[in-house]
């Protein structure tokens, strides 16, 4: 089968399964949606409208995004477990994210949520200084990677904890999904502020998919056959910090959702970034708006945080990558 | 024709690793670098291919200078094959070699039929045609070798540079390496660079041979002349080394 067939195929599965999914999303919950209450009862409507469609929208923005990234940022190391969450990017994010609000930046510019900026200056930050620590000469260390992602998520988680303690008890409770992600939201201003941006970074980052797929089989063959590779980590490390960077300002670290995606994407369609990136996108988006329709009715009584199930989800995921990889090779 | 004009090149806060280096290969012809561990073989070839680029002095193919060809042109005449490949993911045989066509199709398209088949018939070239479907993570270190070789051919470069890619090929696969070469140069007129530290693939087959020691070329000729036993003595320090001609082909060991 060629490239193109596969990817036909793949893009025409994942669109049944994500529209499978928002279907589930927006039926399920707290409270049980139908048609016939949708059109007659004004509250379930407004309940539909405010709450139920947003939550479903901003999950399916923010697992796309965060898929993507995961399987962008495993090719550019070489490393399956690499992703926003582990290379410690969603923890910058995060950092940033609360230092605006704790210093009470509501502000926009240009439309653009201040919060927005400093969660992707939060990210930058933290990739370029994994990325800084892993990389001797022409390889990347993948243990090195790993752990400097995992101190950079632990100084940043710090760095939350204290902002929560020294800011006002109703920005402190701002901040607190920062620690644990949560798709919780009302109305579509916000949704549409970060379409504009992650939107337009996705395809931007889709663009690079064959450079991507070049550098996942080796660096210098890639430069050999004519990739900038250091124009493309560019580009790549910018488009991944904005996207990570704006859905954790508005959900927090969603820890993960780039590992698991991209991975189940591979047990079906294969290695090929040109077919596994769209799919990511897709697949993405289904599999983060099914973890948080679990989220919302598990239990009964309330809803759990969505980066809880993520993370339950997606910790023995990586346990069970890391036993295969170590089977072989030695990290 | 590729060449090297007084090359100079520096690992950073190195000494120098390439030292006033100068060579040239006419189309068609093929050169082999040897020399003993550390003397700046695989620099030079990286130099060559404009994957570094030199402090001082030019590396040109047909008298263009390597930084002033764009990546793409430059990807459509010259391949490299590296010692080793670093993926950490199981693309198949067929895929790593399809690469080799990225510098001829658009950022956009996919490879096409043909694309595929020069793909697999490169892997056919060198032995591998069996192991397309198969993954690279699973395979031994010569098949590997073997992958990143037909990745290249598929590149239908003009000119071919290889990093030692005989290491850990076995005797019926090294002797169909430079087999399957010597065909090249007659179809297409293949240029070749080899460095290698087998020195009985050289000779017959190879038209030049140059010895590098220390960042710089000590020996350059016909393989008759280098190859010798005072020759080689001196390029790898090493007394024990004897060459010894023989039936049109050289052998080589040391004591």
């Amino acid at each position: 089968m060629t490239t193109r067939t596969r990817l036909l195929r793949a893009v025409a599965i994942s669109v049944v399964v994500l529209a499978a999914a928002i279907v589930l999303g927006l039926w399920a919950g707290y409270e049980r949606i139908t048609i016939t209450a949708l059109r007659s009862d004004p509250m379930v409507r407004a309940l539909f409208f405010r709450v139920r469609m947003p939550r479903v929208a901003l999950a399916m923005l923010t697992g796309a995004a965060l898929s993507v990234v995961g399987a962008a940022l495993q090719a550019l190391f070489r490393n399956p477990l690499a992703e926003p969450f582990t290379l410690g990017v969603s923890g910058g994010g995060a950092l940033g994210a609360s230092l605006a609000i704790a210093l009470g930046w509501g502000a926009r510019a240009w439309g653009v949520p201040l919060v927005f900026v400093v969660s992707f200056g939060g990210a930058m930050a933290a990739v370029l200084v994994v990325y800084r620590i892993a990389r001797a000469g022409v390889v990347v260390l993948p243990g090195a990677l790993l752990l400097s992602g995992v101190i950079v998520n632990l100084i940043a988680a710090s760095g939350v904890l204290i902002l929560e303690y020294l800011t006002d008890p109703t920005r402190s409770l701002q901040i607190l999904r920062w620690t644990v992600g949560s798709l919780d939201i009302v109305g579509f201003d916000m949704i549409w502020r970060m379409a504009v941006i992650l939107l337009p970074a996705m395809l931007a980052l889709l663009a690079f998919a064959r450079d991507l797929q070049l550098l996942a089989i080796d660096e210098d063959t890639a430069e050999s056959l004519g990739v900038n590779v250091r124009r493309t980590e560019g580009v790549v490390y910018f488009l991944s910090s904005a996207l990570v960077g704006v859905t954790v300002a508005v959900g927090g670290t969603i820890g993960f959702v780039g590992l698991i995606v991209p991975h189940a994407v591979r047990l079906v369609f294969g290695q090929d970034l040109r077919v596994l990136m769209p799919a990511s996108v897709l697949l993405g988006a289904a599999f983060l708006i099914a973890a948080d329709t679990v989220a919302r009715v598990a239990v009964a009584s309330t809803d759990l945080p969505v980066g809880a199930v993520t993370a339950l989800l997606g910790g023995p995921v990586f346990l069970w990558l890391l036993t295969r990889r170590q089977r072989n090779t030695a990290i | 024709m590729i060449e090297a004009r007084d090359v100079w090149f520096s690992w950073q806060q190195g000494r120098e690793a390439i030292r006033g280096v100068s060579l040239s290969l006419s189309t068609g012809e093929f050169g082999a670098l040897i020399g003993p561990n550390g003397s700046g073989k695989s620099t030079l070839l990286r130099l060559l291919n404009g994957l570094l680029a030199p402090a001082r002095g030019e590396a040109r193919f047909n008298g263009v200078g390597l930084p002033d060809m764009p990546a793409r042109e430059r990807a459509q005449r010259i391949a490299w094959v590296p010692q080793s490949m670093s993926t950490a993911f199981p693309f198949t045989a067929l895929e790593v070699a399809l690469t080799g066509r990225s510098p001829w199709s658009p950022r956009f398209r996919f490879e096409n039929e043909a694309d595929r088949a020069i793909a697999q018939e490169a892997l056919e070239m060198v032995g591998a045609g069996h192991l397309s479907n198969r993954p690279v993570t699973e395979l031994s270190g010569g098949e590997r070798q073997m992958v990143m070789i037909a990745r290249a051919l598929a590149q239908r470069p003009e000119c071919l540079l290889l990093d030692e890619p005989a290491s850990a090929l076995d005797l019926k696969h090294r002797a169909a390496l430079v087999r399957t070469l010597v065909s090249l140069r007659q179809r297409f007129g293949l240029t070749v660079l080899m460095v290698t530290h087998d020195l009985q693939l050289i000779d017959p087959g190879f038209d030049r041979v140059f010895a590098m020691s220390e960042g710089r070329l000590v020996s350059e000729g016909a393989p008759a002349e280098v190859l010798t036993s005072e020759k080689l003595a001196a390029i790898f320090d090493d007394t024990h080394v004897r060459a010894l001609r023989m039936n049109g082909r050289t052998v080589v060991w040391s004591e």
